[in-house]
């Protein structure tokens, strides 16, 4: 347990210094939802409908703002090399270090959702259950994305691509993460029903993406 | 001659060259006769003529998905065995099921806008077919990013298992949510619901593009095997000289 502990707090640390892209997530959140209005309009009734899908879209794109340098970077410090030939178990080690991305990009998005539901006209029940369907289903866009970020690692032009690759696979979980958010708020689904899907997709990406992301690894750099 | 032969890409292509043009020869007549078939075939009573755009958009549909799981087959043979002609298998079938899929979206979409009224609803199965086209062009976009050929194949590999999850997906969505598209009606529990007069020449036709996806799936093997001669013949020489 040591190694990964101490990768999931180096992976912090070097996150929220300068050149750690830690809170560049939320300001990018920010600005995404702030634009909308100047797209659709001021309408409140508007916004409060499609409030929710605005801040998971914003999340969506937010959480692969870092991603593309989660494994890039170890892999231009040679640190990456060091993580291969070490003891620990890969996949445990990508799923530390997942861990530490979704501690750093999505935690604070979370945070910042409910702040940002005021601009989107969501009162205080509907911001609730969103953000819980962002604490739920956050977990999934990262793992995700860690399948991609692990395939991309030594591609020099791995930002774009990671975006094609990943987004597709993420479909599901905007789906059931929107469908739960609006059955919070105005019905007529019970919450449940999309909400323990997203909670299977979130449980099902903890698995599959630190294996394929480990095993895409290991095939990248030998 | 042993099927473990036809691994050797040297043998494989001596039996390409011998059996595409015999699949060509047979793509055509069977085509003939599905088209024949699909022309003859009685009008619906409710959608009249537009019911043949099934003709094309049905089997364009299986294709589409038979070649995500013969990627998929392949990417196993990759990973596990490293074997080259997989890496073949796996990028020569990936244009082809794109095809494939794009030719599904769009004769379904010409479908939809006489009989839904619209060429376009997020239905659970438009969606998840959508989302296959786009893994098909993740996976291209993957096979034109890396210039390595092998290892683009493994990295190609893990996306191709990844996205395998899609599959069964497409094909459940129409039970699992109350879609707009129509439920399972050619293979389900209890037969078949289609009128023999419109299922034979969809049968027929299913044969038709499954022997025209094998025939373009050996040439453009073929020609890969063949493009990564020159590559490594190129690479030879450049060093030679170089």
């Amino acid at each position: 347990m040591k190694p990964l502990s101490a990768l999931l707090f180096r992976d912090m640390r070097i996150a929220v210094r300068v050149g750690g892209g830690a809170l560049m997530g939320v300001l990018f959140f920010l600005v995404v939802v702030t634009l909308t209005p100047f797209a659709v309009g001021p309408d409140l009734a508007l916004l409060k409908r499609i409030g929710p899908a605005i801040l998971w879209l914003a999340a969506l794109l937010a959480s692969l703002l870092a991603l593309d340098r989660l494994f890039a970077s170890d892999h231009e410090d040679g640190s990456l090399d060091l993580i291969l030939t070490g003891r620990a178990p890969l996949e445990l080690v990508v799923a530390a270090k997942g861990l530490a991305h979704w501690l750093t990009t999505a935690v604070p998005l979370v945070v910042a959702a409910p702040f940002l539901g005021f601009f989107l006209n969501l009162d205080g029940a509907a911001a609730s259950g969103l953000v819980l369907t962002l604490v739920v289903g956050t977990p999934a866009l990262t793992f995700i994305g860690l399948i991609g970020a692990a395939i991309a690692v030594t591609l020099r032009r791995g930002g774009l691509l990671l975006a094609v690759i990943v987004l597709p696979l993420t479909v599901p979980v905007l789906i059931f993460g929107v469908a739960a958010a609006n059955a919070a708020i105005a019905g007529p689904v019970p919450f449940g029903t999309p909400f323990t899907v997203l909670c299977a997709l979130t449980l099902a990406s903890l698995v599959i993406g630190p294996f394929a992301a480990a095993a895409a690894l290991r095939l990248e750099i030998e | 001659m042993r099927i473990t032969e036809l691994a050797n890409p040297s043998q494989f292509l001596r039996v390409a060259d011998r059996a595409i043009p015999w699949l060509a020869a047979a793509t055509a007549p069977l085509f003939a006769v599905a088209l024949y078939g699909a022309v003859l075939a009685p009008d619906d009573y409710q959608q009249g003529a537009t019911v043949k755009i099934m003709f094309l958009h049905v089997p364009s549909a299986w294709l589409g998905m038979l070649c995500w799981g013969l990627m998929t087959l392949a990417a196993l043979g990759t990973l596990v065995w490293r074997h080259p002609l997989a890496d073949v298998t796996a990028k020569a079938a990936a244009p082809l099921g794109a095809a494939f899929t794009l030719l599904c979206l769009v004769t379904g979409s010409l479908w939809g806008r006489p009989e839904w009224g619209t060429y376009w609803v997020w239905d659970a199965r438009l969606t998840s077919e959508l989302i296959l086209l786009l893994l098909y062009l993740a996976v291209l976009a993957l096979w034109r990013t890396v210039e390595d050929p092998s290892r683009a194949a493994r990295a190609v590999a893990i996306l191709t298992i990844v996205g395998a999850i899609d599959l069964p997906i497409i094909k459940f969505s129409v039970d699992w949510w109350n879609t707009l598209h129509q439920g399972a009606s050619v293979f389900r529990l209890g037969g078949s619901t289609i009128h023999p007069a419109i299922l034979m020449p969809l049968m027929a036709m299913a044969a038709a593009f499954t022997v025209l996806f094998v025939t373009l799936l050996l040439a453009a093997m073929r020609n890969e095997i063949l493009r990564r001669r020159v590559r490594t013949l190129r690479l030879l020489q450049a060093s030679a000289t170089g």
